[in-house]
């Protein structure tokens, strides 16, 4: 199991209109690590993050070539139903976005939407859940509120655990902590630390210091293409790219 | 800068803001002045008559002092609300599929055409409405259900009614899905659902007190209309007892008569009282709407 890989991507190229958005992406991404996608912003990292889950095929303008393979399946066979490439893994946005309902109804949606709506499935789930992502001492009194009523970092939580109860085998997060303060950071960075047990974490990201906390594997984008990738410890300590090297040393964002 | 300039300068921004209070007020105020003004203006007819008399009487008959709105408060209520029943759906639909389904460029072309909807004047609905809403009516629609009708009557105006407000409700609708951030979308995507389940269960539930806010618009909008209406509704002074009958909305009975017949006692009042009751309905309407949204929001 060690150094599987549990998705490859070949030769992905996606455009919006005339825009060359993502340039001959060649990668895969180890299981049971966590893999962050380093870049300035507007480099293509979180086209790349959402083409994943086939997010991507909202926007009807979107073109896309290339094979991306998650557990050997080809996700952009048309014959494959995308809503179970979609359960496979928990996106976590740059902000939080609950849904328009309860604390319980959020974290149950995936299982509910599948038709497992029978509270005693449910609410052990829910907790189990809750748990996994550390908010459940906070919430357990008032699962029924309005998710709304949470502060941003428990929505973020929230959010965690509402991926984490479909079951998925990938975590996908988006500059997961961009909206959040530097406590709520930490636990979210604690979380998938701990999470990468039994998840695989992709992250993108532009927090150098982030990236250098958690990553075990670096994926750094620049302008729509893969400039370099390699294990944490390659990348930044013995970067080989020129783009690279003035990135890590600050030199733009 | 010298002192003088720096007076000057507070001057000028103090004037300004006043200014800008000043027409704030004004149109604060506009409403109320209208409502005061046909209270005032109408108050005469209620030396001799009761509310309710005037609210539930059927009779309408100015010469012999009887006037009984009935049936134009039931006409009015019946056009207004099959008009929005008819275009609510056509433009809750148009609008999720131009906001989540449609390639960006449809949106591009169908947002001049609702201008252009909203641009036409009223009166060349009515014309539209004469010469093909009337006729469908009455050769193909009634004698399905076995009615004979000359087709002026209360489907025709709303059937002309609800294309009137479509501009009006759709363009809000959009408005109201596309505020919607994407990435609830998303995030209700990636947990597994179809996009089916997702504007069902999400976005319709997020949209609702915008969806409130569009249709009490279109009621607001139809129930005021009053040329288009006049022209195919009919304009029998009779309770409509099904929308194959005619009827007299409330603003087709101001603007055929005012001006007329003034010299009958308390007719002036009368036809103010049917501009106080119009303006009152869309107020409770309005009113409606917004403790609805107030009531949803608190529980999102």
């Amino acid at each position: 199991m060690e150094n599987q890989n549990i998705i490859n991507i070949e030769n992905l190229n996606l455009s919006i209109g005339k825009q060359h958005i993502l340039k001959n992406i060649n990668t895969s991404i180890p299981k049971n690590k966590i893999t962050v996608i380093l870049g300035p912003s507007g480099c293509g990292k979180t086209t790349l993050l959402k083409s994943l889950n086939r997010l991507t095929d909202l926007n009807p303008d979107v073109k896309i070539t290339g094979k991306i393979t998650i557990d050997d399946i080809n996700i952009f066979n048309t014959n494959i139903d995308v809503t179970e490439i979609r359960r496979k893994m928990g996106l976590l946005a740059q902000r939080p976005y609950p849904l328009p309902t309860s604390i319980f109804n959020n974290v149950t949606f995936g299982l509910r939407i599948s038709g497992r709506t029978n509270k005693k499935f449910l609410l052990p789930r829910v907790e189990r859940y809750l748990k996994l992502a550390n908010l459940w001492e906070e919430v357990k009194d008032r699962l029924h509120e309005p998710a709304s009523r949470l502060s941003i970092g428990q929505q973020q939580r929230l959010c965690l655990a509402r991926g984490l109860a479909v079951d998925p085998e990938i975590i996908l997060a988006d500059e997961p902590t961009s909206a959040l303060d530097p406590i709520s950071s930490a636990a979210i960075e604690e979380r998938f630390i701990e999470l990468k047990e039994n998840y695989t974490v992709i992250m993108v990201t532009h927090i150098l210091r982030q990236a250098k906390r958690i990553a075990d594997n670096v994926i750094f984008m620049y302008l729509g293409e893969i400039i370099e990738q390699g294990t944490a410890e390659q990348v930044f300590e013995n970067p080989q790219q020129e783009i690279t090297k003035q990135y890590l040393r600050g030199s733009f964002y | 800068m010298s002192k003088k300039a720096q007076l000057y300068r507070t001057f000028k921004d103090k004037i300004n803001s006043y200014w800008m209070l000043i027409w704030l007020i004004l149109v604060v105020l506009t409403p109320f002045l209208i409502g005061f003004g046909l209270f005032y203006k109408s108050s005469l007819i209620f030396e001799e008559h009761s509310l309710t008399n005037l609210l539930f009487s059927t009779q309408w008959k100015p010469l012999a002092g009887k006037f009984g709105f009935y049936p134009f408060i039931v006409s009015s209520l019946l056009i207004t609300i099959l008009a929005v029943l008819i275009s609510g759906p056509i433009c809750l639909l148009a609008a999720i599929n131009l906001t989540q389904y449609a390639k960006s460029f449809i949106l591009k072309i169908m947002q001049p055409v609702i201008d252009i909807l909203a641009g036409i004047p009223s009166v060349i609905y009515g014309v539209w409405g004469i010469i093909f809403v009337v006729p469908f009516i009455s050769e193909d629609i009634a004698p399905l259900f076995g009615i004979e009708t000359s087709g002026y009557n209360i489907f025709s105006a709303a059937i002309v009614l609800s294309i009137m407000i479509i501009p009006f409700i759709l363009n809000i609708l959009i408005d109201v899905f596309k505020a919607i951030p994407e990435a609830l979308t998303e995030a209700a995507l990636s947990l597994g659902a179809t996009h089916w389940q997702t504007i069902k269960k999400v976005l319709l539930k997020k949209a609702f007190p915008g969806i409130i806010s569009a249709f009490s618009l279109g009621i607001s909008r139809a129930f005021g209309e009053t040329i288009a209406v006049l022209m195919v509704a009919g304009n029998i002074t009779k309770v409509p007892t099904n929308i194959f009958d005619a009827g007299y909305p409330l603003p087709a009975l101001i603007a055929n008569n005012y001006g007329e017949m003034l010299s009958v006692p308390l007719y002036d009042s009368a036809l103010m009282l049917a501009a106080l009751l119009l303006f009152i309905i869309v107020l409770i309407f309005n009113l409606f709407s917004r403790i609805t949204i107030a009531r949803f929001e608190k529980n999102m």
